[in-house]
């Protein structure tokens, strides 16, 4: 007997939770030969908004974890990452319209990439912070802190490892993240998102909005309550004027590049503050 | 005290106008329970299709300005501390001290024994008509557990201290265990007590903790038992409770607000608190007053929010309003 397949109809992911776009709009993925995938939210600024308001109330929780535990958390993210590893290579291979192998060997090089990742939350404040050398009997210390919510635009044309390669190291300092989804291949940022759902990261630490960058990219620059944007995915976009209007909150931005970014330490400093603490030497 | 309460009510103007001058217990039982039950599904049903208008642009502009003017800025908490009083009193003042169009909120709203501060900390701007009025909650807030006389003596020291309106509760005990009168006299002695040392009277705003009434018909009727009494307001709850001020709860008290002037021309306010954090939810309740008993409603002396957080979201909105881009909870104050 023939049986009818049953295509998905996917939502977003704010606060840990699905809803569907406030629009009520929904954009139909399309192949790379243009058949039906399955149908997304198209994401408006409301849901921007409502995704940096759950953001904002994550940041404490997941900044306040030790460093430790957040690399447990992530490395927990890679495992499952793998366990799904069948599920995101055919999503790459319909999507991107690449080879089988080349979809898996993107499904393992975002794995390693996460996993890389996720070693760095206990160690990059050991390179990135300093003991400074002070004239006076103190220790001057400084430390890297998370700047808070950051806005992230993925890049649009590698749908797995470019995602990873964004989103990941702007999480590991203990920020959270209003992640927009490429608009042309948004099946492996649904399917991270239902990951993530089912992983340890706490509700609200990571928000997933499927929708198109150049609509929702100037509300996230222009927000005053997102701390820092991540320019990879705005090729489209005009991201100079993106610049400009996050310079008017004073945002650290992270200026697009070409092709899939390389895994770097400079990534996760790029997304905290430097805290520097006086503290007296004993005399003893 | 024995449960057959004294046959004669303390007389109350309103309520001899409608149940006669000879004011019994059981006139005003009559009265009460012979008021129409409510359509609990058709209530909230109305509430909710008021709550679905979609108000934008020069409209939500309005909204909120108009949400800010009807604001009493409240915080009653074991902790309040005269300083916390003042800063409260300067952000009643100047809502937004980005933004200088931002209008005055209608009152501060505090525990008696801060009213002193309240008045200090507002100065000039502490006026009655036009300013930043001082109200202040009494007779034993929130639970109203306690002797006649230590409400009255409540409510008089606030009075004296320069509180320009009492936020008084209703013994919820009393008027469940079915004894209105009781509830009757008390109010009558409360407005009695808010009489100044000029002859005029504080406002009185009569909280009916509608969360702890349990039904609609129990709302209705403290309503009325409320606006008989003398009371110039009515106001849901005390925000201590959970559910504080609904849209249905409102609704209603509204339309017995809207039969109290059609039977005398009389003007109740009406005053939902607690519960009330987001601006959207506020326009629902503009929405609900300008549909239910009209426009002239939405003004200070009759319809008030009692609200604390709700500022911060209204002023948000205003800044996303001017800049066109979404604000944060950094630019506006913490609490």
């Amino acid at each position: 007997m023939t049986r009818l397949s049953v295509p998905k109809t996917y939502k977003l992911f704010i606060g840990g939770k699905f809803p569907r776009s406030e629009s009520g709009r929904t954009v139909e993925v399309r192949s790379a030969d243009g058949s039906f995938l399955a149908n997304a939210s198209l994401a408006s600024r409301k849901d921007a908004r409502d995704a940096v308001v759950a953001a904002r109330a994550a940041t404490a929780g997941w900044a306040g974890t030790t460093a430790y535990n957040r690399g447990q958390v992530l490395y927990r993210v890679a495992e499952l990452l793998e366990g799904r590893r069948e599920q995101f290579a055919a999503e790459i291979a319909a999507s991107e319209g690449v080879s089988r192998e080349a979809a898996e060997a993107q499904v393992d090089a975002a794995v390693d990439a996460w996993v890389w990742y996720a070693g760095w939350c206990d160690k990059y404040a050991q390179v990135a912070g300093n003991a400074n050398p002070v004239a006076g009997p103190y220790f001057n210390i400084s430390v890297p802190e998370p700047t808070g919510v950051v806005a992230v635009l993925a890049p649009q044309d590698s749908s797995l490892l470019g995602l990873v390669s964004v989103l990941a190291p702007a999480l590991v300092a203990g920020n959270t993240v209003v992640l927009v989804a490429s608009s042309r291949h948004p099946l492996s940022a649904i399917s991270l998102a239902e990951v993530l759902a089912t992983s340890d990261v706490p509700a609200g630490v990571v928000n997933v909005l499927t929708g198109r960058a150049t609509e929702i990219g100037p509300w996230l620059a222009a927000h005053a309550d997102v701390n820092a944007i991540d320019l990879a995915g705005a090729e489209g976009a005009d991201w100079v004027d993106l610049e400009i209007a996050a310079a008017q909150t004073l945002k650290r931005v992270l200026q697009p590049q070409d092709g899939v970014p390389a895994l770097s330490l400079e990534r996760v400093v790029a997304f905290t503050e430097t805290k520097t603490v006086w503290h007296t030497k004993s005399t003893a | 005290m024995t449960l057959t309460a004294p046959d004669g009510l303390a007389p109350a103007e309103r309520a001899q106008r409608i149940l006669g001058q000879d004011l019994t217990e059981k006139s005003l039982r009559l009265h009460l329970e012979g008021l129409s039950g409510v359509d609990a599904v058709g209530l909230e049903q109305r509430a909710a299709t008021l709550g679905t208008r979609s108000i934008k642009t020069t409209s939500k502009a309005w909204a909120l300005d108009r949400i800010i003017e009807l604001i009493d800025l409240t915080t009653l908490e074991g902790s309040d501390t005269p300083g916390k009083v003042r800063s409260l009193a300067a952000k009643a003042v100047a809502p937004d001290p980005s933004d200088p169009t931002a209008p005055r909120v209608a009152a501060v709203c505090v525990y008696g024994d801060m009213v002193p501060y309240a008045v200090e900390a507002l100065g000039a701007a502490h006026r009655p008509e036009g300013g930043v009025s001082v109200a202040a909650v009494a007779t034993a807030f929130p639970s109203g557990r306690a002797s006649l006389d230590v409400k009255l003596a409540d409510t008089r020291e606030a009075v004296a201290a320069g509180a320009d309106e009492i936020d008084m509760v209703i013994d919820r005990g009393a008027f469940l265990a079915g004894r209105y009168g009781l509830v009757f006299d008390q109010i009558v002695a409360v407005k009695e007590a808010c009489r100044r040392a000029d002859g005029g009277y504080a406002h009185l705003k009569v909280i009916l903790e509608t969360g702890e009434l349990a039904t609609y018909d129990n709302v209705r009727r403290a309503s009325w038992l409320a606006i008989l009494a003398g009371g110039d307001f009515i106001k849901t709850s005390t925000g201590k409770i959970n559910p504080a001020a609904t849209l249905p709860t409102t609704l209603l008290m509204l339309e017995v607000v809207r039969d109290w002037h059609r039977l005398t021309g009389e003007r109740i306010g009406v005053k939902p608190a607690g519960g009330i954090r987001a601006s959207k939810d506020a326009i629902k309740y503009l929405v609900t007053v300008a549909e239910t008993v009209g426009e002239e409603w939405l003004v200070p002396h009759l319809f008030r929010f009692g609200a604390s957080s709700l500022l911060n979201d209204v002023l948000l909105q205003r800044q996303k309003l001017r800049t066109g881009a979404y604000s944060g909870p950094d630019y506006v104050t913490v609490d």
